[in-house]
């Protein structure tokens, strides 16, 4: 068992501002990864580990903004015929409203996002909600706070 | 006083920082994301922290002064607190908050204010001791270092 240059997404709904957009970063090889955390500080601690290690990253500060993002929302016209850019989604378990079990159940249950690789952040290890994760397709469980040794092992998971 | 000097007694209160438990490795892994492209990074993550738990802490006194104390509400608070000062490695307040949340389990209303007591002291401690921290850091930039 697992464990262990930016911008905010903004709120306008048109399809080249989701992550989906073929417009933006022309060229550019860096792995994209969404973020999602409702607390600021946590979100600012990962955005600055991800950038660190050569990746381009969004924040999302809940899950139903990561799923708006990632255009997945109910109700969202479908512009998600491009495929999604992200390679990989990193969320907070405790997060108010959704949980990031919750978003993860969504992603997976998604045709377009399954395959894209969703870890799982906690400040708590409790063994049945690690296992829940996993089981529901988690490819790993990280424990807060967040370290460089911890942002390698994601890495790992892209390539 | 010099550059040199300065760095010297820099060292020193760091070093006494962590050894007496108001910081933990959490720290020294912000410090060392700090780089060129955001050289101060460290002063605006604490800054963020420095905000989150004063509104923290009202909430909590807001909270625990009701007739029916909504424990969910206070656990959640103190959830929050807790994640943050775990970020930064603010290691004292953390502890803190862990025995808060087992009173709050408890619905003990006088074991809660107790550590909301503990939390004011230990925070106000840990901010004097990250501003002195923050303040060497600037002498010894305009020093020259």
């Amino acid at each position: 068992m697992n464990l262990g240059g930016s911008f905010d997404g903004s709120s306008s709904s048109s399809c080249s501002s989701r992550l989906n957009s073929k417009s933006e970063h022309g060229g550019d090889s860096r792995p994209h990864i969404l973020a999602v955390d409702d607390n600021l500080l946590d979100r600012k601690l990962i955005e600055k580990l991800l950038l660190n290690s050569s990746c381009k990253v969004t924040t999302a500060e809940n899950g139903l903004r990561a799923l708006e993002l990632l255009g997945l929302r109910d109700d969202q016209p479908n512009c998600s015929a491009t495929g999604s850019k992200v390679n990989m989604i990193i969320t907070d378990y405790c997060m108010p409203g959704m949980t990031g079990y919750e978003l993860l159940k969504k992603i997976k249950g998604s045709s377009i996002l399954k395959e894209v690789p969703v870890v799982i952040m906690s400040s708590e290890n409790v063994p049945t909600r690690i296992n829940k994760c996993l089981e529901e397709g988690a490819q790993m469980f990280i424990l807060k706070p967040l370290k460089q040794s911890d942002v390698k092992k994601l890495r790992c998971l892209i390539y | 006083m010099d550059a040199l000097q300065l760095k010297r007694q820099l060292i020193t209160f760091t070093e006494l920082l962590f050894r007496e438990g108001f910081l933990d490795e959490q720290f020294h892994q912000l410090q060392q994301l700090q780089d060129e492209k955001n050289p101060n990074f460290v002063v605006e993550v604490v800054s963020l922290f420095f905000e989150d738990s004063e509104r923290l802490l009202n909430e909590l006194a807001k909270a625990l002064d009701q007739q029916n104390v909504d424990y969910k509400k206070v656990d959640a608070h103190v959830h929050q607190l807790k994640g943050s000062s775990s970020s930064i490695g603010a290691q004292r307040v953390q502890r803190v908050c862990i025995v808060f949340r087992n009173y709050c389990n408890e619905k003990n209303v006088e074991g809660c204010l107790k550590c909301l007591q503990q939390l004011k002291h230990e925070y106000a401690i840990v901010k004097t001791k990250l501003e002195a921290l923050f303040s060497l850091e600037q002498q010894i930039l305009a020093a020259g270092g």
